[in-house]
């Protein structure tokens, strides 16, 4: 079983989003995530939805997807070259002296941040999943007090250079 | 330019889309179209019960190939359509469903009679719509229509509020209609090279089945059907969606295949070599466990919806396109091949097969009750096949199957996919409706029967001579036919006291008679068949009768039982 990302294109219109979940839902596909936002199309919004499953369970899910009259088109990326990033921000517990040491994490890895409090420190990343992982890794031993995670956005690459 | 209502703009595009009969129950919400109907000239058929409009809607739709229109209220009155819309969409029926819903402002607010209708009905329809302007009314009738009609077919909910029935505008007809992510026309034609092979195939094939479904009646595509099976020569088989679409009193046909259907029929799609689906899904009662099923054969599958190829069974050419169409590319190819195929040694296997295991039953010995398949056996030689017969769902349904001649398409109305109990009478009506001069037959059962009884007033109301035939047998047949085989004999709650179907019938405005003996059921059966009433037609059966063959659940096609023996 692999991951896949499946682009959807779909009309901007209130219901759709309860329409694809409740067609994932019914026909019992697992997903891992799903984000959702405007295009430059105002009138079409894409989701990005990463769903588990082998090459079979993936081709009905398109299939099924496509028969929604709101959707305009799929699109799995994981067949094409294409770019996929996340954001997520971590809430970790930090003392006087730990402090330091997870912003040099932070500083490390990239990661901005974003809030900080007396007791606890929040990370913000914007990465691909091996970033992502690596954060959490690393910043597991000191406590992790909440996770909050956008689901992968993704696009396909045109290639510098290319044909 | 003068002004319109909503609910006058509605009817009005309803004419204009060729709808002919509404079938519906008034209340709160839709009270602004019910007053639009009522000088409109458009036909309004009053059910006792929303869940019989829409099985109406569904029975007009079926016998007639045209788009069933039902209408109910907000709340209740469109919960009791659930289960209607859902049998039409299991089944790929075009129907339009109106539901009137609470003011705009009073959404979500959890007003009088308001249910969140759209959200409800999302999994069972093939689209829905909430109208939330008034402009968008006309279009979104159009879009309904079109939606429900072509490509796959099947039922879509337009939900409008009371004020957008009340509000006036200027009508303005939408010419064009284009949705965007809806193109079913892309898919009509059938890719040509898949189209080629799959000729190629068949032609070569030593041992092939043609095995047809549902779809191929919702593309009338019966004459092609017929003229693909006499150029080569195959055994056909149809699933119940498809019965009549080739004869069955003739030589290529092996009738019904799957859970109830003949043994033959069965051995001959497990053994073969090609197996060619014709708009059908491979449901779980045609292949019994999947892993098992046709082991050997290389299959083709024509089906207008990609998502219903490959989705429970592995296809070798897959051909998305409108049965017609494709059938009639592929007998061209055909011929222009000129291939003489030879299916001999075929058939001599298939025909040792139907000696050995030939269709039948037992008749009653003398004096004891009708026996159930003798029924079916009388109608069938009474009309020649020449009636609109529906069913409720049980025994009595599949010994229909079984027991009678099927020889034209559209005339068994039957909920196949979602099997549901209490569609036969309803849907009669509006099968009669559709078709005011074909004889129409409502065969049931005694559980099913009284599921939608109240309809026999909608019925009798609209003068309307359906022949209702009930084989009573005082149980839930066919769950005290598994109780009986799989469940150890337990028949915890399967018997069911009947009422008396004949007095219950007098009651409605009816006429209403009892069959005990079996030598009364041909002269009684008929002169009713001849007469212009409504009537109700009590046959009092063996209980213990059980449909033979059955595939027993989880077990592969060719582990039928045949008898209790």
């Amino acid at each position: 079983m692999a991951k896949h990302i499946i682009s959807v294109l779909v009309e901007n219109k209130f219901g759709v989003l309860a329409r694809v979940a409740s067609l994932i839902a019914g026909r019992a596909f697992n997903i891992d995530s799903l984000a959702v936002g405007e295009t430059e199309d105002p009138t079409a919004s894409r989701m990005t939805i990463v769903f588990d499953g082998d090459e079979k369970t993936i081709e009905q899910i398109k299939k099924q997807l496509n028969r929604l009259i709101d959707v305009i088109s799929t699109q799995d990326l994981t067949k094409e070259e294409h770019l996929d990033r996340e954001l997520i921000m971590v809430k970790i517990s930090v003392s006087p002296k730990t402090r330091p040491e997870v912003v040099e994490i932070a500083e490390t890895l990239k990661a901005e941040v974003a809030d900080v409090g007396v007791k606890t420190l929040t990370l913000l990343l914007v990465g691909d999943q091996a970033k992502i992982k690596t954060l959490l890794e690393l910043v597991k031993p000191y406590g992790v007090k909440e996770i909050v995670r956008t689901g992968r956005i993704a696009l396909t690459r045109d290639i510098a250079g290319g044909v | 330019m003068t002004k319109m209502k909503g609910a006058q703009i509605l009817v009005e595009c309803l004419k204009r889309e060729g709808t002919d009969v509404v079938f519906g129950y008034p209340g709160g919400a839709n009270l602004p179209i019910y007053d639009a109907l009522y000088d409109s000239g458009l036909k309004h058929v009053l059910v006792r019960h929303e869940q019989g409009a829409a099985h109406m809607a569904d029975g007009y739709a079926r016998a007639t190939g045209k788009v069933g229109v039902c209408l109910a209220t907000s709340g209740p009155g469109a919960t009791n359509l659930v289960t209607g819309i859902a049998t039409a969409f299991m089944d790929s029926i075009p129907m339009v469903v109106i539901t009137g819903q609470v003011r705009s402002y009073l959404i979500g607010n959890d007003a009088f009679q308001e249910a969140d209708v759209c959200g409800i009905t999302r999994p069972i329809t093939k689209h829905n719509f909430l109208v939330k302007n008034v402009n968008d009314l006309a279009r979104t009738i159009r879009e309904a229509f079109l939606i429900a009609g072509t490509g796959k077919p099947g039922p879509v909910l337009v939900d409008i509020p009371v004020d957008i029935s009340q509000a006036e505008i200027e009508f303005v007809w939408p010419e064009k209609i284009e949705i965007r992510g809806y193109k079913p026309q892309r898919f009509v034609e059938g890719h040509r090279g898949q189209i080629d092979k799959a000729a190629k195939m068949l032609v070569e094939a030593k041992k092939p089945v043609i095995y047809i479904g549902g779809g191929a009646v919702l593309s009338e595509a019966a004459a092609e059907i017929r003229e693909l099976v006499d150029l080569v020569g195959a055994p056909v088989t149809t699933t119940c969606m498809a019965l009549g679409i080739y004869p069955e009193d003739k030589p290529y046909s092996l009738r019904m295949l799957g859970m109830h259907g003949a043994a033959y029929t069965n051995y001959a799609v497990q053994y073969c070599d090609l197996l060619f689906n014709i708009g059908a899904r491979f449901d779980d009662r045609v292949t019994g466990k999947v892993e098992t099923f046709s082991p050997k054969s290389k299959k083709i599958h024509i089906d207008i919806d990609p998502a219903s190829i490959g989705k429970s069974v592995a296809v070798d050419v897959p051909i998305v396109g409108d049965v017609k169409k494709v059938v009639r590319e592929l007998i061209k190819e055909i011929k222009a091949l000129n291939a003489k195929p030879d299916y001999k040694d075929w058939w001599v296997q298939i025909e040792e097969w139907k000696k050995k295991h030939p269709l039948n039953y037992v008749p009653s010995r003398k004096g004891a009750k009708i026996k159930p398949q003798h029924v079916l056996e009388v109608l069938s030689e009474l009309t020649g096949g020449d009636c609109l017969m529906t069913t409720d769902v049980g025994q009595h349904q599949m010994w229909a199957c079984q027991f009678y001649r099927w020889t034209q398409p559209r005339t068994y109305i039957t909920s196949g996919g979602l099997g549901t109990m209490g569609y036969g009478l309803p849907a009669a009506i509006g099968a009669q409706m559709g078709k005011p001069k074909e004889l129409v037959i409502c065969l049931s059962g005694d559980g099913s029967f009284v599921m939608n009884i109240q309809e026999l007033a909608t019925a009798v109301d609209q003068k309307l001579p359906i022949k209702t035939i009930i084989l009573n047998n005082a149980n839930l047949g066919m769950v005290r036919q598994w109780q009986d085989m799989f469940y150890n004999k337990r028949f915890s709650y399967s018997g069911i006291r009947p009422p008396d179907f004949a007095k219950v019938a007098e009651g409605f405005g009816a006429k209403g008679i009892t069959i005990t003996k079996p030598e009364d059921l041909k002269p009684i059966l008929e002169k009713i068949l001849k007469d212009e009433f409504c009537w109700v037609v009590d046959c009092i059966c063996d209980e213990d009768e059980k449909v033979f063959p059955i595939i027993p659940p989880g077990k592969a096609i060719d582990e039928m039982i045949m008898d209790m023996a």
